[in-house]
């Protein structure tokens, strides 16, 4: 049933009309043209497409977009603000945690959500919390240490 | 990767009406990656050099790299980027040679109008095989450079210096000129003969751990790859697929899905499709079209599989043979025979095949996930009926490839389905057609049989590899009687139809099966003669650099030598994969009631000859270490009658963080010899490194790849 759901996308507060049941994911990628999140299995078993809402990490490619109505959508396209990289985003770039880049999006922000849990993490709740974000090109260690030095460098939790 | 940006902007979609203007979705969603030059000036400058008459590397510099009038330096290469690094290291390469700022390069990939001509991206040869011709050309590009400073300058040419691309006279600070004031933004149509490169001590970018050039775009989402791009008014397209490779369709009903608003159906022979501007629509059609297949019954699975390819295989090639293997048998007193089996593997890159395509005018344009752009061009040209000169392929960022994408259906038939509505067309594959049309790692056979001499000497080897390859095969242990066989391979040589679908190159192609087999064998004989592995093997090499590896491995893993199995579970596997030394050592943990293998560290010592980036390599040894991972444990493809079981990432497991081992390197340094590949070699150990430390743990002995839960257990009980 086309629907207009509205929500707060970025910070920014955002309407569109479509079919109620369609996910999250599309309605990013091809309404709204936010590709940084991105598709790899379309079955909530890989990551890749993993943006928060209201805190929370969650997979776009099985949440439909009426389920975000009213509340907060953040993509990587918002992490940074002002120009300035959010830690985490430092972090994986002075680690250097990615290789091809495709899981990169749902890396930081699946990161994200545990830091905004759990500020400092250890190495064991990290592992725990990532595990089902796939990565195949093994930079899988690098991912980790950039988790714990952007909780370090974020202290007091996530900006 | 710089494209006119109004060609591949991303389609901001209609039905939106929220407070984000247009020009803040450019803002977020278009900016950066593709803008610098525009796509015509270039083609024009690259005129001359592109398209060789003859395929191959142009001689002519101006192929490979333009000073602008703003000085920074584009290098174009017909290589892709994959994760891999090549726009790293491959502009760290022309920095040095051209004394240009590492910064300043910008690089061009993948793009079949603006870059020389290329075979591909595999084997390693970005570097090793390509580097060199870039480096020719940088250096051949300085020189001319230098030569017209000093007419410029009025100093011969050899008293002048170089850096960050400006020219000094050393004895008078004030004569100077940059590259940019030579060139002027125009192409340099000097030439000079037999101009020699730098020498390895020279280097001052080459050898550092630069920055890699994709990282900000990465972290940030702006990265763009194939599912990406699309011009206003692209339709994504959703193609009807076969249920088992060999099944033929015989009717498809495509009424319910045409009646949905918006959605476009094609109808030809082999290929029918239902087309929306949004994907999931396009999905939702695609899942109303009634079709019957007619299947057929092979009678092989992933259990049959392996007799069936020892019986099809065809004829054994000779791939290298010394002393005779009567003569070794007769001087063996322990004879070893084995057989080791690997089971298919899938490429499963995070980023399925992607491509968009748009024909217009007699002329295609293909956005395309791919590691072979000039192979796609040809195909894409064959399959519209175009001359390939009307055709583009231009290759974006890529999410993985790994062998997987050099083939690229999906970049033809979206030219295809593109042709046919008159509209840009993107098709995505999802994960069950990744499964489906992936090439996979061939399943394959190796039968070793090898013989000790009383005194603990191997004394001859008989190797037969089926469907494997040949590459690497012949072992480089001392040996004085040997046999070195291959039938079939990677490319499907010489047996059409031998695999029940398709299969290719993947990671290390033949080598992961050849090591596994080699290194376990060797392990075996080892154990028999109760001799610790790495003293058995240090026993056989005469070869320094394979002794090197394995030295720097032991001492980084505070080896100390025990007969196997020691219960320590700690493994050990060397290898050479074209060029490049490599050994691991690796400790792993087995639960012996459940049969699951933790391994808890590996150590990986490699000798790539010139080390172009260490942070570079010491990425592409962790992410061959973890790849291997799941080869080595989990990874197979399940398959009955042509139709593949394991349609996602629920049963086709690939490593995860949780399996992750403590991962050292040690690169070994070896500025002697030229820069070889590094992203590969380590994987092809990963298979007996973790078969020999399983045994060492447990006493149980996997001939079988992946080792499973359920074979170890198998094993244990047997063992």
């Amino acid at each position: 049933m086309q629907r207009t759901v509205s929500f707060t996308l970025n910070g920014k507060p955002t309407r569109v009309t479509v079919d109620e049941e369609r996910m999250l994911l599309w309605v990013l990628r091809y309404d709204l043209g936010l590709t940084g999140t991105k598709f790899g299995c379309g079955a909530s078993l890989c990551g890749a497409c993993t943006v928060i809402v209201d805190k929370e990490a969650v997979r776009s490619c099985s949440i439909p977009i009426k389920e975000v109505a009213g509340k907060q959508v953040l993509t990587i396209e918002g992490l940074s603000r002002d120009g300035r990289l959010h830690p985490l985003q430092e972090a994986f770039l002075k680690h250097q945690a990615f290789q091809c880049g495709f899981c990169t999006s749902g890396m930081i922000l699946n990161a994200y959500a545990l830091l905004l849990k759990k500020p400092q993490p250890t190495r064991a709740e990290i592992i725990r919390e990532m595990d089902d974000n796939l990565c195949r090109c093994g930079s899988h260690t690098r991912i980790l240490d950039a988790i714990q030095e952007a909780s370090g460098a974020m202290k007091g939790g996530a900006r | 990767m710089k494209h006119d940006d109004k060609n591949v902007r991303v389609n901001p979609g209609q039905g939106i009406d929220s407070d984000l203007s247009r020009r803040e979705f450019f803002a977020v969603t278009g900016s950066g990656l593709f803008v610098l030059f525009r796509a015509g000036d270039l083609a024009a400058f690259q005129e001359p050099a592109r398209l060789p008459a003859r395929q191959g590397y142009p001689t002519d510099f101006n192929a490979y790299l333009r000073i602008g009038a703003d000085g920074r330096t584009t290098c174009f290469v017909g290589k892709v980027e994959l994760g891999q690094g090549s726009k790293t290291a491959l502009a760290q390469l022309l920095a040095e040679e051209l004394d240009v700022a590492f910064d300043s390069v910008d690089m061009v990939m993948g793009d079949t109008d603006l870059c020389p001509w290329d075979m591909g991206t595999f084997g390693s040869l970005s570097v090793r095989q390509f580097g060199p011709v870039l480096r020719g050309a940088g250096a051949e590009a300085r020189a001319v450079l230098l030569r017209m400073a000093g007419e410029r300058l009025q100093v011969p040419a050899d008293k002048l210096q170089v850096k960050d691309g400006i020219v000094t006279d050393p004895s008078d600070r004030g004569k100077r000129v940059t590259y940019a004031q030579l060139v002027e933004g125009r192409r340099l149509e000097r030439h000079l003969e037999k101009v020699p490169v730098k020498p390895v001590t020279a280097y001052t970018v080459v050898g550092q751990s630069a920055t890699r050039k994709d990282a900000l775009e990465k972290v940030t989402g702006k990265a763009k790859y194939a599912g990406d791009l699309g011009p206003p008014g692209t339709l994504h397209a959703r193609i009807v697929r076969a249920p088992a490779h060999g099944a033929t369709l015989k009717h498809a009903d495509t009424t319910e899905a045409g009646k949905i608003d918006g959605v476009r159906v094609v109808k030809e022979s082999d290929l029918i499709a239902v087309l929306h501007e949004r994907p999931d629509v396009a999905d939702r059609a695609h899942s109303l079209i009634k079709t019957q297949f007619d299947r057929t019954k092979t009678g092989l699975d992933d259990k049959t599989i392996f007799e069936h390819l020892v019986k099809a295989a065809p004829q054994g090639r000779l791939v290298s043979e010394s002393g005779s293997l009567a003569d070794g048998e007769k001087l063996a007193s322990t004879v070893v025979e084995r057989t080791y089996l690997n089971s298919y593997v899938a490429h499963a890159a995070m980023e399925t095949h992607s491509a968009v395509a748009m024909v217009e005018g007699g002329k295609a344009t293909v956005w395309a996930g791919t590691q072979t752009p000039f192979p796609v061009k040809q195909q894409v040209a064959q399959a519209l009926g175009f001359a390939p000169e009307n055709v583009h392929v231009i290759v974006p960022y890529v999410g993985g490839g790994f062998g997987g994408k050099s083939a690229s259906r999906q970049a033809v038939e979206a030219a295809r389905l593109a042709k046919a509505v008159g509209r840009p067309v993107q098709v995505v594959f999802d994960r069950a057609e990744e499964f489906f049309y992936d090439t996979f790692r061939p399943a394959a056979v190796v039968k070793i049989r090898s013989g000790l001499t009383r005194d603990g000497k191997m004394i001859f080897w008989d190797f037969s590899v089926y469907c494997a390859g040949d590459r690497e095969a012949k072992q480089f242990y001392d040996i004085p009687n040997q046999r070195t066989v291959s039938a079939g391979g990677w490319g499907g040589e010489g047996a059409p139809g031998l695999h029940p679908f398709g299969i290719g190159p993947w990671r290390a192609p033949s080598v992961n099966t050849n090591t596994f087999a080699r290194e376990s064998h060797i392990d075996i004989m080892a154990s028999k003669l109760g001799v610790d592995p790495l003293e058995f093997r240090l026993r056989h090499l005469s070869d320094q650099r394979v002794r090197g590896v394995l030295d720097a491995a032991a001492k980084q893993f505070g080896r100390k030598p025990a007969r196997t199995p020691s219960g320590r579970g700690v493994g050990i596997s060397c290898a050479i994969y074209l060029g490049t030394y490599v050994a691991l050592m690796a400790e792993v943990a087995v639960d012996k009631a459940t049969g699951h293998v933790q391994v808890e560290r590996v150590v990986c010592a490699q000798d790539q000859g010139v080390i172009v980036n260490p942070e570079g390599s010491r990425q592409q040894v962790e992410g061959s270490i973890t790849m291997g991972l799941g080869y080595a444990l989990s990874e197979e493809v399940r398959f009955k009658d042509g139709e593949i079981l394991d349609r996602n990432f629920d049963t086709y497991g690939i490593p995860r963080f949780s399996w992750l081992p403590k991962i050292e390197t040690v690169l070994v340094e070896n500025r002697e010899v030229p820069a070889s590949g590094c992203g590969e070699p380590p994987i092809v150990n990963m298979g007996a490194v973790i078969a020999n430390a399983i045994y060492d743990a447990s006493g149980a002995r996997l001939l079988q790849l992946p080792m499973t839960p359920a074979r170890i257990r198998e094993a244990l009980k047997n063992g």
